[in-house]
C-alpha cells in the first residue's frame, strides 16, 4: 500500500531523528524558545505548525505547474498566511482560551522557517501526497521537540505539566526550590542545545568535521 | 500561455490575491458572532470572577443576569451619566482626558452583600493590562480583584492572572483615612500593610503595572467612592 511504502514512511518519520528540523537543521529555533516554558502551549503550538506545514505542502504541491517562479516566493508567503489567519479565526471562535494563552505566537507561525524551508525544498518539486507526509512529518518533529523542551522546563520551573503541580509538596518542605532560570528563554537554549548534543553524540555521521 | 511571461505572472497574482481576499473576509465575517460572544462572555465571567462567582463561560450570560443588580455609567465627578455601561471599552476612556471618562460600574449582590465593582484598564511590559476590582459596601475594601493582559511573558509577568496573586488583594483597603492611597505592589515578599501586596518575582514591570492601573483608575473613581451609597 501507498501509505506504507518505505519512501513515504522515510518522509513521514525521517524528521524524528536524522532529519529533524530542530536538531539537525537548526530550523524554528526562534518560537521553540518563546512558546516552551509550559507544556500546553507547546502542544498547541506544535499542532498549528503541523497543520500550518502540511496543509501549506499540499496546496502548494498542487499549484506547482501553475506558479510562475519569478514570484513563487510570494505566492508561497500569501498562502502560509492566510492559512495562519484563518487557524487564528478558528481558535479565537472555537478555542477561545488556547487563542489568549498563545496570543502573538500564532500570528508568528508565519516567521517559523520549517514551512517555508519544506515548501520551497520540497513541496513545489513533488507530488501533493509525499508533500503532506513531508510537511506533516516535519511539523509533528518539530512539535515533538518542543513538548521534550517544555517538559523539562515546566517541570524543573514552575514544577508542574500541563498546569499540574507533579512535584510533591514533601520535597518542597525538605528545601527543594523551583529553577527560576528555567522559565526564562536563555534556558530553553541551553536545553536546545543539550538535546542537539545528546542527538549528535549517538548519530556520530551528524557532526560536521 | 507561457507560465514565465510577464502577463501570465501579473493574472495569476490578481487571480490569487482575489481568492485569498475572498476567502479571509467570509472566514472573518462568518465567525464573527462567535468570537463576539466569546469576547462578551469572557467580560461577564471576568466581572463575576470579582466578586468570587465562579462559572463556565457558556454559563456566564444567565449567572450576570442573576448576580449583577444594577449597572451605570458615572463621570468623574462622581455623577451618574446616561449611556450602557457592559458596551463601553475601558480602553478606549483611557484614552480620553479623565473629566471626559464615561466609568461604568457593577453593582452585584452577593450573599445578602452589596459589592462595587470596578473596571481598570492599565499598561504592562508588553501590552495592556485590565481586570476588575471589587469592593465592600464601605467603598474602601477590596473584596476580590481579577486580572487579565493581552501579551505578557508566559511564567512571569502573566502570573497576574492566576489566583494567588489575586488574592493578595483581597482585604487590602484603598483609602488612607480621608486620602486614596490604592494598593502597592511591593518587590521582596515584605508586603504586609493593609496597603500593598507582594509583587511577582520576574515579572516586576508587570507588577508595577498592575500598581499604576489601580491607582490611575481608582483615582477616577474617586469622587464616586467617597459620595455616599
Amino acid at each position: 500500500m501507498n501509505i506504507l511504502s518505505s519512501k513515504s514512511r522515510q518522509l513521514l518519520l525521517g524528521p524524528f531523528n536524522k532529519n529533524n528540523a530542530i536538531l539537525v537543521q537548526i530550523l524554528g529555533i526562534c518560537s521553540a524558545l518563546a512558546v516552551t516554558a509550559k507544556m500546553e502551549p507547546a502542544l498547541v503550538m506544535g499542532v498549528s505548525v503541523t497543520a500550518v506545514t502540511a496543509l501549506s505542502s499540499v496546496i502548494l504541491s498542487s499549484l506547482r505547474d501553475a506558479i510562475p517562479t519569478r514570484v513563487r516566493i510570494i505566492v508561497q508567503l500569501v498562502v502560509v498566511s492566510t492559512l495562519v489567519i484563518i487557524i487564528d479565526q478558528l481558535l479565537k471562535a472555537f478555542a477561545y482560551d488556547v487563542s489568549k494563552q498563545l496570543s502573538v505566537f500564532v500570528g508568528l507561525i508565519i516567521t517559523n522557517c520549517i514551512i517555508m524551508g519544506r515548501v520551497e525544498a520540497f513541496a513545489l518539486a513533488n507530488k501533493p501526497w509525499p508533500s503532506l507526509l513531508d510537511g506533516a512529518g516535519n511539523g509533528v518533529g518539530y512539535a515533538f521537540i518542543l513538548l521534550l523542551v517544555a517538559f523539562f522546563r515546566e517541570l524543573l520551573g514552575s514544577g508542574t505539566l500541563f498546569g499540574v503541580p507533579v512535584i510533591p509538596g514533601a520535597l518542597y518542605r525538605w528545601g527543594y526550590a523551583n529553577n527560576g532560570l528555567m522559565i526564562l528563554p536563555p534556558m530553553a537554549l541551553i536545553l536546545v542545545g543539550v538535546i542537539i548534543w545528546i542527538h549528535r553524540a549517538r548519530n556520530k555521521e551528524l557532526i560536521e568535521q | 500561455m507561457n507560465k514565465e511571461s510577464n502577463k501570465y505572472t501579473f493574472l495569476f497574482s490578481v487571480a490569487m490575491v482575489f481568492v485569498v481576499a475572498i476567502l479571509l473576509t467570509l472566514v472573518s465575517t462568518g465567525l464573527q458572532p462567535r468570537q463576539n460572544e466569546n469576547i462578551e462572555n469572557e467580560k461577564r465571567q471576568d466581572i463575576l470572577r470579582s466578586v468570587k462567582v465562579n462559572v463556565s463561560r457558556e454559563a456566564s450570560r444567565e449567572a450576570f443576569d442573576k448576580y449583577i443588580t444594577r449597572q451605570f455609567l458615572v463621570n468623574s465627578s462622581g455623577e451618574e451619566i446616561p449611556g450602557d455601561a457592559f458596551a463601553v471599552d475601558p480602553g478606549k476612556e483611557i484614552k480620553k482626558t479623565p473629566g471626559e471618562r464615561r466609568l461604568p460600574v457593577f453593582i452585584a449582590r452577593v450573599d445578602g452583600t452589596t459589592k462595587y465593582i470596578l473596571p481598570v484598564r492599565g499598561t504592562g511590559l508588553w501590552g495592556p493590562l485590565w481586570g476588575y476590582i471589587s469592593l465592600n459596601e464601605d467603598k474602601n475594601t477590596i473584596f476580590g480583584a481579577v486580572f487579565d493582559h493581552k501579551s505578557e511573558t508566559p511564567g512571569l509577568g502573566a502570573e497576574i492572572t492566576r489566583d494567588d496573586f489575586r488574592s493578595r488583594f483581597d482585604g487590602k483597603t484603598i483609602f488612607e483615612g480621608e486620602t486614596l492611597v490604592s494598593v502597592r505592589v511591593e518587590k521582596g515578599g515584605k508586603a504586609g500593610g493593609p496597603h500593598e501586596v507582594d509583587a511577582i518575582s520576574g515579572g516586576t514591570i508587570t507588577s508595577k503595572g498592575v500598581e499604576a492601573m489601580l491607582k490611575d483608575n481608582l483615582t477616577c473613581y474617586e469622587s464616586f467612592l467617597k459620595s455616599l451609597p
